[in-house]
């Protein structure tokens, strides 16, 4: 889960990581009464999960109530790269006389967290490495034993930090390393970490990822949440339980597991159609959850053929079949759809999809078979559409 | 032979008394392989279908000699279980449960490579382990797959089944297929796998499925032009997969320009490993490359 700015500097600020003093407003009103606490001048940032928010207008100095109301104005429901902004955090200005990078994040590769530190900030951590790699510490912790306070230093010092500010930067990648640890996040990232002129270090921004799977341990952050950000459906499927994630294709995709998805897509796109969505209907799937996926699927106006692809290990493709029928049943779908069933139990499926005689509802054997075919019923559904 | 489970397995299954950890030690034990025994806490001294089931790893060692684990207990629980299995010295671990949390896999990790380095851990969150006419370890379909020579090693679980089913239809059979999981911190990586495959008389050729996501293709292309002279085949999915979405498994996302499948095939492709761009070409190219291989 990606937290927001304002998500992300509590939690900072909960281990004793220095943030601005900020607040957060849904309406001007908010933002002006937020701004009237903090004092002239402010920042206004709009509070999206996408990066480039500054180029895209998204961040405004305001030093008066007039500006403020200005910007907060434009800014709220503002889409940035098609997140709409619907939370502003309005914070005090700092005086910056030098921005860095710090980052902790899991390496993958190496399976051990990983610190970055740069004296160069304010800037994308891959311009950084391009153009400044002597100004970029990159160290692996020892999961087992944790970031020393030596290590912090070090990493301080080959990032280029300078000598007054060595200990007080070491400080604060000891903090964001805890934050990494005790929060279990996979990212957490400050850029730019800012000096102010009286020489302090404070997190102007924040970045944090955290881990889905350890949420049950960390009940204060459930509510970090951003459900209002995610595309209606894609709300819905989580809301499920369903892994739905939105294309702008036309060819409605459901499959089991998540790489026979992903493959299945990447055939459709091969037989030349356009996926609209990801959809997993996961391990085991019985019909009641086939039949809800089926109706998010559905759901979405641009789809104009359904491929079912189910290759059942633990999903039986008899409950596929029933919840295929329940789904036509209950929603009464005039699309044309493509199932191709195989693995366990799939003779038992094919023949109660046979005995169901569902109108529209193709076979199809092999993959390659049915991504041609719903290519080509896609195709013709939007021939008959520009044709009325 | 084959690589890691064998006729020689046998199998100690955690959470063999769960509701889908019973079903696959049936599923697995009908199969053939050896399930010598079962761990559930509270549940010791009771049997599952003749198997006896213990409190602890160590008395299930002591009284069974397993010498490879099956997890399949709940997420929060799985990585202490990983652990006990390991200091009670099972040397083959295959943990099949998904959701469990990424520092949970890091702290195991990095636990058994520093106390208990022998211990090879397959997964998390995979499909296990299967030796075709052997042992079937895991929640693979074995009616799928042909005995052979080709060696299957993937990150995903249906995909494994249907690029299985494409091989065993183009007349080839498998010798080990082994499901490496989709999480971020694996147990073992395509590397490792591949390297025990190439150490296997009964293994002609290697197939690596591969999806978006972190660098282990990239890693595993270097090692292949470096030491592999088997021929070896791979398949990416996720060519269609928008930046910044985690699709399905967790390790599944392009983050920024990092981890595409382009990137992936690109790597692969330079290092003379060829990428099938769909199951079914994954046969048809295993078919060439053993064909290549006998007239050569």
């Amino acid at each position: 889960m990606d937290l927001l700015e304002y998500q992300g500097k509590e939690l900072f600020a909960r281990h004793g990581l220095a943030v601005s003093r900020g607040m957060t407003a849904r309406s001007v009103e908010d933002a002006v009464a937020a701004a009237a606490g903090l004092g002239f001048p402010v920042v206004v940032k709009a509070q999206v999960l996408i990066g480039g928010r500054g180029k895209a207008g998204g961040v405004k100095l305001a030093g008066s109530e007039e500006e403020l109301r200005e910007h907060a104005g434009a800014i709220l429901g503002m889409s940035i790269r098609g997140h709409v902004v619907h939370t502003l955090w309005i914070e005090r200005a700092s005086e910056i006389a030098s921005e860095l990078y710090a980052s902790v994040l899991l390496d993958r590769s190496a399976k051990a967290p990983l610190v970055m530190f740069s004296s160069e900030g304010g800037i994308e951590i891959e311009q950084v490495a391009r153009e400044h790699p002597d100004k970029l510490a990159r160290e692996h912790v020892d999961y087992l034993g944790g970031l020393q306070r030596e290590q912090a230093l070090e990493i301080a010092a080959a990032g280029g930090a300078p000598e007054d500010l060595r200990e007080a930067i070491a400080d604060a990648l000891c903090c964001l390393y805890e934050v990494f640890c005790q929060e279990e996040a996979t990212l957490t990232e400050i850029n730019p970490l800012i000096i102010t002129p009286e020489r302090e270090v404070r997190a102007l921004d924040a970045k944090v990822t955290l881990d889905d799977n350890a949420l049950f341990r960390h009940p204060e952050n459930q509510g970090y949440s951003d459900l209002e950000s995610l595309d209606p459906l894609e709300r819905r499927a989580r809301e499920e339980g369903v892994q739905y994630v939105g294309l702008d294709g036309d060819i409605g995709i459901l499959g089991n597991g998540a790489g026979l998805v992903m493959s299945t897509l990447d055939v459709v796109a091969q037989a030349g159609g356009r996926p609209a969505n990801f959809l997993d209907a996961g391990g085991g799937a019985d019909a009641a959850k086939i039949e809800q996926a089926a109706s998010l699927i559905l759901s979405n106006p641009a789809v104009k053929a359904v491929l079912f692809n189910i290759f059942g290990g633990i999903t039986r493709c008899d409950e596929v079949a029933k919840g295929l029928i329940a789904a036509f049943e209950s929603l009464k779908p005039t699309l044309p759809f493509v199932v191709r069933l195989d693995g366990t139990n799939a003779e038992q499926g094919r023949e109660l999809l046979a005995e169901a005689q569902l109108p529209g509802v193709h076979s199809a054997q092999t993959m390659d078979e049915a991504a041609a075919l719903v290519v080509e019923l896609a195709r013709s559904a939007e021939n008959v559409g520009s044709a009325r | 032979m084959a690589i890691l489970v064998e006729r020689s397995t046998r199998l100690c299954v955690a959470g063999i008394t769960g509701r889908e950890g019973s079903f696959h030690t049936r599923a697995n034990r009908d199969y053939g392989t050896n399930v010598v025994s079962g761990v559930t806490p509270g549940k010791g001294g009771q049997s599952m279908e003749g198997i006896p089931v213990f409190d602890r790893f160590a008395d299930a060692v002591a009284q069974t000699q397993p010498n490879t684990a099956m997890i399949f207990v709940p997420p929060r629980f799985a990585a202490d279980s990983i652990l006990e299995a390991a200091a009670a010295g099972i040397e083959l671990i295959v943990a099949i449960t998904e959701g469990i949390p990424a520092h949970d896999e890091l702290r195991v990790y990095n636990t058994l490579r520093r106390d208990h380095p022998q211990t090879r851990l397959i997964g998390p969150n995979c499909p296990g382990i299967l030796s075709p006419e052997q042992a079937n370890v895991g929640i693979i379909p074995a009616a799928v797959f042909a005995q052979g020579s080709v060696g299957v090693v993937s990150r995903s679980g249906t995909l494994t089944y249907q690029i299985g089913k494409e091989i065993a239809q183009a007349g080839l059979g498998c010798s080990t297929i082994v499901g490496i999981g989709g999480d971020p911190v694996p147990g073992s990586s395509f590397v490792e796998i591949i390297e025990l495959f190439a150490g296997d008389p009964e293994t002609e050729l290697i197939v690596l499925a591969g999806e978006i996501g972190g660098s282990a293709e990239e890693e595993a292309a270097e090692y292949i032009a470096e030491t592999v002279s088997k021929p070896v085949i791979a398949y990416i999915a996720g060519f269609t997969a928008p930046e910044g979405k985690t699709m399905g498994h967790a390790g599944a996302i392009v983050s920024g320009s990092a981890g595409t499948a382009q990137a992936k095939a690109q790597a692969l492709e330079a290092h003379g490993v060829p990428v099938a761009r769909t199951p079914s070409q994954v046969a048809t190219l295993a078919v060439e490359a053993l064909a290549q291989r006998t007239s050569s």
